[in-house]
């Protein structure tokens, strides 16, 4: 029983840790799969885990917090929208630039601002995004099997977490069941028949980049304010680009992407816990053997399991009117 | 005669300016950053104690990758500072190749050794210091499970590790001591939320007081311990007022005061050179004890570490040192 509950633990891990990774890898999405490529999924989870932690400092609610998040990477996602959809700049290079403008002002703003290093000050729970115990967690908890499934696995996530998950199936839903969703999946792939049929393709571009900024924004709001307390130096730590390899690994697709994050998370997950840990057969696994595990892990699998990852057809280059 | 007075003024004046000019002390700061509330921000809290104290400015540099550790030290041995403390064990290659190519400089390091005519290495006995919160740690424990979170897997976390189970040890043989290191680069000194992920795999396998010494990434993890109404315990600098009531203690270790006499030594041109090791018994490493963690620290604790600290100091118990012979006897 206790090596179940140890089980169930990890997974409960698994799963806090891939939530930002999921929201990442859903923004990434709807951007790629309206033809705008965003490497910086990572610069936009920065700034808003930035905004979230100030702004829950300044007011101590993370509502406010969660809101400011979002505003601050929507924004960078219109920066990154009008270089290269209104201007048809390299979509690449402008989103290496938002990464790096994240990155710099971040640091330099909270530095003047709060005066600890680019931090944001700790902040209180309540200013922050707590657990949720779900109704009948404690009860059920002694029931055989299920009871400790709810008890451990379920219950007792901040409500960003749910979110992150339940975002899954309806982003399938707005993908392949609406119009907003077939035309979305037809500007990355040939935005000249979208074009043709009447509809403007910077639009729907810019709503996809504005959909990328929201999921990103939660992303970075969950980092600071239910993962963590409060803002830190780069503290997205290159979770951007995990959910982008993720994103290739699912091969654009929803569910496949929550699969694929939630192998990362569990990775990641497993190197903590199987740390000193000594395994039947193998001995004491090392440490760096664990940590490296998620990049051989991704090597193999995208050399050999996952087969051909062909991206939108339309995915990164600008759309340009014939006249 | 009214010109020779102000000439008099005049050289005093630049007598003076000169002599200030003279002491140009300098700080670098390891990964991890200035305020990571621990280890730097000790040092950074000895640097502005003696600017304080003597109106003296001391110059200042936040690295952000390895390789500018030796810019700044030769930039600024080249400015003519003197002397420079440089804080954390990885900056000891840097140190010896510049040591050597400016003679007349005075270095400190603290935490590593390197045997030059100008650098002063101030070691700290980590291991007789994590010792002491190990006792705490064991007292304080209801589960009987106690934990540690190094930051990068390197000899010097490994010494607090191994000086920390064996106070656990001492105090309670049956106690149970997990460890996990948060990585092996740099980067594993400011992760906090990867501490805090850790803290709750530690705290899922039973562990109720945990030990992070782990430079920022600690924040993460008294965080989580707080979190979870569990307890903490800091490193370095003292850290009972982040969670006040939730920080058990923290393992002190004076880097405010080795930099604040490093200044003041190259100030007054008392500075040695050489090894110079600080232990309990040199007031170099301690536990934190204040008014946020008054109510934790029982009168039972308190006589308990009492009575480790004097052991030490009298030599009745050696806590072993884990760069002896790199490995640690506490099972």
């Amino acid at each position: 029983m206790d090596s179940f509950v140890a089980i169930l633990q990890l997974f409960d891990s698994t799963i806090r840790l891939s939530a930002p990774l999921l929201l990442a890898c859903l923004a990434g999405l709807y951007s790629e799969r309206a033809g705008i490529f965003d490497i910086g999924l990572e610069g936009k989870m920065l700034a808003g885990a930035f905004a979230a932690g100030a702004v829950a400092t300044w007011y101590g609610s993370a509502s406010l917090a969660l809101i400011a998040a979002i505003a601050i990477s929507v924004a960078l996602g219109l920066v990154h929208g009008f270089a290269s959809i209104t201007h048809r700049g390299n979509q690449i290079v402008s989103g290496v630039a938002i990464n790096f403008i994240a990155a710099g002002t971040t640091v330099i703003l909270g530095q003047a601002w709060f005066h600890q290093g680019g931090r944001t000050p700790s902040l209180p729970n309540t200013a922050r995004f707590n657990a949720i115990n779900l109704p009948g967690a404690e009860t059920l908890r002694e029931v055989p099997i299920i009871g400790p499934i709810y008890f451990e696995l379920i219950s007792g996530h901040s409500i960003l977490v749910y979110l992150a998950f339940l975002l899954v199936p309806f982003t399938w839903w707005v993908l392949y069941r609406t119009r907003f969703g077939l035309r979305l999946r037809a500007v990355g792939e040939n935005p000249a028949a979208v074009d043709t049929a009447g509809i403007s393709v910077p639009w729907l571009r810019y709503r996809a980049v504005i959909c990328c900024g929201i999921l990103c924004g939660i992303a970075g709001a969950y980092l600071a304010t239910a993962q963590g307390a409060g803002f830190v130096k780069d503290m997205t730590a290159g979770k951007g680009y995990i959910a982008l390899a993720a994103l290739i690994f699912a091969k654009w697709r929803p569910v496949q992407a929550m699969y694929a994050c939630l192998l990362f998370g569990f990775l990641d997950a497993l190197g903590i816990r199987l740390q000193g840990q000594s395994l039947p057969l193998i001995g004491e696994v090392p440490v760096q053997l664990m940590q490296a595990l998620p990049y051989i892990l991704t090597i193999v699998l995208l050399a050999g399991f996952i087969g051909k990852a062909i991206p939108p057809k339309a995915g990164g280059v600008a759309y340009v009117k014939e006249r | 005669m009214k010109r020779i007075v102000l000439g008099l003024l005049a050289a005093t004046a630049l007598s003076v300016s000169a002599y200030a000019a003279d002491d140009k002390p300098a700080l670098i700061f390891d990964l991890g950053g200035k305020f990571d509330k621990s280890f730097n921000e000790a040092a950074f809290n000895g640097a502005e104690k003696y600017a304080a104290d003597s109106g003296v400015k001391f110059r200042e540099f936040e690295i952000q990758n390895e390789a500018q550790r030796e810019q700044a030290l030769r930039k600024f041995a080249s400015d003519g500072n003197s002397p420079i403390v440089i804080a954390g064990f990885s900056a000891a290659a840097a140190i010896e190749k510049v040591s050597g190519e400016f003679p007349d400089t005075k270095f400190v390091i603290i935490d590593a050794q390197v045997d030059k005519p100008n650098v002063r290495s101030v070691i700290f006995n980590d291991n007789e210091g994590s010792y002491l919160v190990g006792v705490i740690a064991a007292k304080a424990s209801k589960t009987g499970t106690v934990s540690f979170i190094g930051g990068m897997d390197v000899p010097l976390i490994r010494n607090f590790a191994c000086g920390y189970v064996g106070g656990v040890k001492a105090t309670n043989a049956d106690a149970k001591v997990i460890q996990n290191m948060t990585g092996d680069t740099p980067a594993a000194w400011n992760d906090p939320s990867k501490g805090g992920e850790i803290a709750k795999s530690q705290m899922d396998q039973g562990s109720d007081v945990i030990f992070a010494a782990a430079g920022g990434t600690g924040i993460g993890v008294l965080q989580a311990a707080a979190d979870a109404d569990k307890l903490g315990i800091g490193v370095d600098s003292n850290q009972n007022g982040l969670h006040p009531g939730k920080v058990l203690t923290s393992m002190l270790k004076r880097v405010d005061v080795a930099t604040y006499n490093a200044f003041k030594d190259g100030a007054d041109g008392k500075f040695t050179a050489g090894v110079s090791y600080l232990g309990v018994k040199d007031g170099g490493v301690d536990y934190a004890a204040d008014e946020n963690n008054a109510k934790l620290l029982t009168d039972d604790i308190k006589k308990a570490v009492e009575a480790a600290k004097a052991d030490i100091i009298s030599g009745k118990v050696k806590v072993h040192s884990y760069f002896s012979d790199n490995a640690c006897p506490y099972k």
